[in-house]
């Protein structure tokens, strides 16, 4: 029983060593760095194409960071490849659920300040100044 | 099995942050990020510094993940000291981060903002819903409270490792469990770090 568990962990672990650790470190600081670049740019634009595309690449950028943590720190990349299946291929639901959900809110929105001008007139107010350091449930 | 747990929990925290996108999309405005996060501790009150003090508690988070990294690399070569130096560091991360996020939280709700209620106005100054305050204490709180379980599990390998018993085990496999579940909550922290102060 111990004879195969050693085995199977000198198996698991081909790839890695620590030269590689700080390689991935230095890759998610740069993209950590370049997205808190791109999030300071963006409070000087108004909002418009610019900023979506701003938001579109500092998405991208979060889901490379993402690949590098499990793919390098959570050591999937050097798994069995169909524990990876497994578990990557399930996840693409995310794609649908992204898209459908996102699309959901869209319409709602749009279709509420189309048929219920009550909302959309409200939601043109100016929010009333609070007190500092006051607790008021509203 | 740890990915498969690991896998419904992404599926968890990928439906609260869909509802909180969902929500997002169906809302005329909504408050600027950049006016709600601007302080730091020790700043006094006119502080203007948004993302400095988030950015900090991203570093702090990936760096403890890359301590983990180690932990569980000097656990390959059977070296029980080593271990024993990189987990204390992994705690000690993930302390300063939850001290980090208990200083966030004490501070929004002294500025008034809680479940139920949002005292900032959206970002063209209109009324805004507490849906921003909810999904924001929600969410923060739900991955706080996986970094929570993740110190405790990190202190349990550390008096284990401290113990000996992985060394008579033949094997450092547990601590690279309780390194996946760490790193899943730095990963965690990678979507809410960016859904809820980047953009």
């Amino acid at each position: 029983m111990d004879h195969t568990l050693e085995s199977l962990a000198a198996e698991q672990h081909a790839g890695g060593g620590v030269r590689e650790i700080w390689k991935v470190t230095i890759i998610l600081s740069v993209l950590t760095l370049v997205e808190l670049g791109l999030g300071i740019w963006m409070m000087y634009l108004d909002d418009g194409l610019g900023k979506h595309f701003i938001k579109g690449t500092i998405v991208i950028l979060m889901l490379a960071k993402a690949f590098y943590i499990v793919g390098y720190f959570m050591h999937l990349k050097h798994e069995v490849r169909n524990l990876i299946m497994t578990i990557v291929v399930p996840l693409f639901l995310f794609v649908w659920f992204i898209i459908a959900f996102l699309a959901d809110g869209n319409s709602f929105k749009n279709n509420k300040n189309q048929w219920d001008r009550n909302h959309q007139e409200r939601s043109k107010e100016p929010m009333p100044k609070h007190e500092e350091g006051t607790h008021s449930l509203e | 099995m740890m990915w498969y747990f690991l896998m419904s929990d992404a599926f968890t925290f990928g439906a609260f942050l869909i509802a909180y996108g969902t929500t997002r999309f169906a809302t005329n405005g909504w408050p600027n990020p950049n006016e709600v996060f601007k302080t730091y501790p020790l700043s006094g009150e006119g502080a203007n510094a948004p993302l400095v003090f988030v950015s900090i508690m991203t570093f702090i988070l990936i760096v403890s993940s890359v301590t983990m990294v180690l932990a569980v690399h000097e656990g390959h070569n059977m070296n029980r000291k080593g271990v024993a130096k990189y987990m204390v560091l992994t705690i000690i991360g993930g302390l300063a981060f939850l001290s980090c996020q208990a200083w966030e939280w004490t501070h929004l709700f002294h500025e008034g903002a809680w479940w139920g209620r949002n005292p900032f106005p959206n970002a063209d100054g209109t009324i805004s819903t507490t849906n921003f305050t909810n999904f924001f204490f929600t969410i923060t709180g739900f991955h706080g409270f996986h970094v929570f379980s993740g110190v405790v599990i990190n202190i349990i390998m550390l008096i284990m490792v401290l113990k000996g018993v992985f060394d008579r085990r033949g094997h450092y496999l547990m601590i690279e469990k309780a390194g996946l579940y760490w790193h899943f909550v730095d990963l965690v922290w990678v979507f809410v770090f960016t859904c809820f102060y980047l953009i």
